[in-house]
């Protein structure tokens, strides 16, 4: 029964697309074999198994692949019966689950990454979005954590945790990068608590990147995005 | 099983979006026009985005059209518009993502000008090709002999585009480009459901030709 579920996952390791879906293979106990692509020197593997986006994470499963990390894990959830369920059995809960992973995965990470990749006015505009969405986020998940957050336990990290984590986990590294606060604990207590009960679960913590590699990733990120002739 | 409310605009794509859903599964609604797109009550429904569609089943909003849609399937899964099979189904979740990523191309290209307008033209055409070289091979629809929710989600590009294209005065889809897609857009018109539930085109031109002035010359 092993071969039959031969697992690959092409991937990037600054993307926290790729590391989300890390995290579910991991959680769930999924042996996988991890390939790391060179983003400007795509390989013919990357190209054949996503012809349309062109982009990592890829899962192939069985020889056949799936691209879209958020498609990912819901299939990944439906396939490994076997491990910790990702989705809530209701539909309604469900649907909010959907709803926030959605909001934290297009609506947040686009407005945080016009925030690394700009200054003045521009990224003073964009930062006042940033942390407008972060309270909207904080008041949503109150009906998902009624009671609050102390302790989360490795079974009960579930697609939404593992959305909030790929993008916010690595949290001090954006705020030691952008020199500002980002995950206030006055202001979003709640978030705050999310992230710091799920970064104490070991196989979540080391789903991180590496601190200071981070760092200097998205440095330079900011750096071309700020000067793009000195590229 | 419960009531349902749709809280939708005409002749909002997406409101249509969750009508074809509940009409295909025969499920009984509630439609309420949200007149001033901002009502109080839409404030309320949904406090983060502040859009339609809302469907409220049994008192409980839930927002975003695919998302909603994903809800329809679970509470009535008759008539299913994913395919059961864990790999197929995540294939169609691919395609929905693409529409929710790539169909906003042609409304910005619908109330821009200049060079903005230029870039949505083209991310429009880019959309329309991967469709036409990736989505429709030896396909009648999206889903396969039947129509699905992915063929739901690409409703826009059936009726909205073309008014768009008219408005703009650009044609994207032309038959001989796009013969795949072509086809598509008229099978999915013959569907009874969509075809008894498709905004009049020229109700339509008039409606989104006063919209677009009125974009176009607010400060």
């Amino acid at each position: 029964m092993a071969e039959e579920n031969k697992v690959k996952l092409l991937g990037f390791w600054v993307s926290p697309y790729v590391r989300r879906v890390e995290l579910a293979l991991k959680l769930k106990g999924i042996p996988y074999e991890y390939v790391e692509e060179d983003l400007k020197n795509k390989s013919s593997l990357l190209l054949k198994y996503n012809p349309v986006s062109k982009k990592v994470p890829v899962l192939v499963h069985n020889g056949k692949p799936l691209t879209e990390s958020l498609v990912i894990l819901e299939y990944i959830d439906e396939t490994w019966k076997n491990g910790p369920p990702l989705l809530p059995q209701d539909p309604y809960k469900r649907a909010q689950i959907r709803f926030w992973a959605s909001f934290v995965h297009q609506q947040l990470f686009e407005t945080w990454l016009s925030v690394l990749k700009s200054d003045g006015e521009v990224q003073e505009k964009a930062l006042k979005e940033v942390l407008e969405k972060l309270s909207a986020l904080e008041e949503g998940i109150k009906n998902i954590f009624p009671e609050g957050i102390q302790i989360i336990e490795h079974e009960n990290v579930g697609l939404l945790d593992i959305v909030m984590i790929s993008v916010f986990g690595p949290y001090k590294v954006h705020e030691e990068v952008l020199g500002l606060k980002l995950i206030d604990p006055e202001k979003t207590p709640l978030l705050f608590s999310w992230l710091t009960a799920l970064l104490e679960i070991p196989v979540v913590k080391d789903s991180l990147p590496p601190h200071e590699k981070l760092v200097g990733v998205l440095k330079f990120i900011r750096h071309n995005a700020l000067n793009p002739t000195s590229a | 099983m419960g009531e349902v409310k749709l809280h939708g605009t005409w002749p909002s794509a997406f409101s249509y979006r969750v009508i074809w859903s509940l009409k295909l599964k025969g499920v009984p609604y509630e439609y309420i026009e949200d007149l001033s797109n901002k009502s109080s009550l839409l404030l309320q429904l949904n406090p983060v985005h502040k859009k339609i569609p809302v469907l409220v089943h049994d008192g409980k909003p839930i927002c975003e059209s695919l998302i909603i849609l994903e809800y329809i399937e679970e509470i009535w899964p008759h008539n299913p518009l994913l395919p059961t099979d864990p790999y197929e189904r995540a294939l169609a979740r691919f395609w929905l993502k693409f529409a929710e990523e790539k169909c906003p191309a042609m409304w910005i290209a619908y109330r821009t000008s200049g060079e903005e307008q230029e870039k949505a033209l083209k991310d429009t055409l880019e959309m329309l090709r991967a469709i036409e070289e990736h989505g429709l091979v030896g396909k009648k629809y999206f889903g396969g002999e039947k129509i699905g929710m992915v063929d739901i989600a690409f409703g826009q590009i059936a009726q909205w585009l073309g008014v768009i294209e008219e408005i703009v005065g650009v044609k994207l889809l032309e038959p001989q480009t796009f013969p795949r897609l072509h086809t598509w857009i008229k099978n999915f018109k013959e569907v009874p459901v969509i075809k008894e539930n498709l905004p009049d085109r020229d109700e339509m031109l008039v409606v989104y030709k006063r919209l677009r002035e009125r974009l176009l010359t607010s400060p």
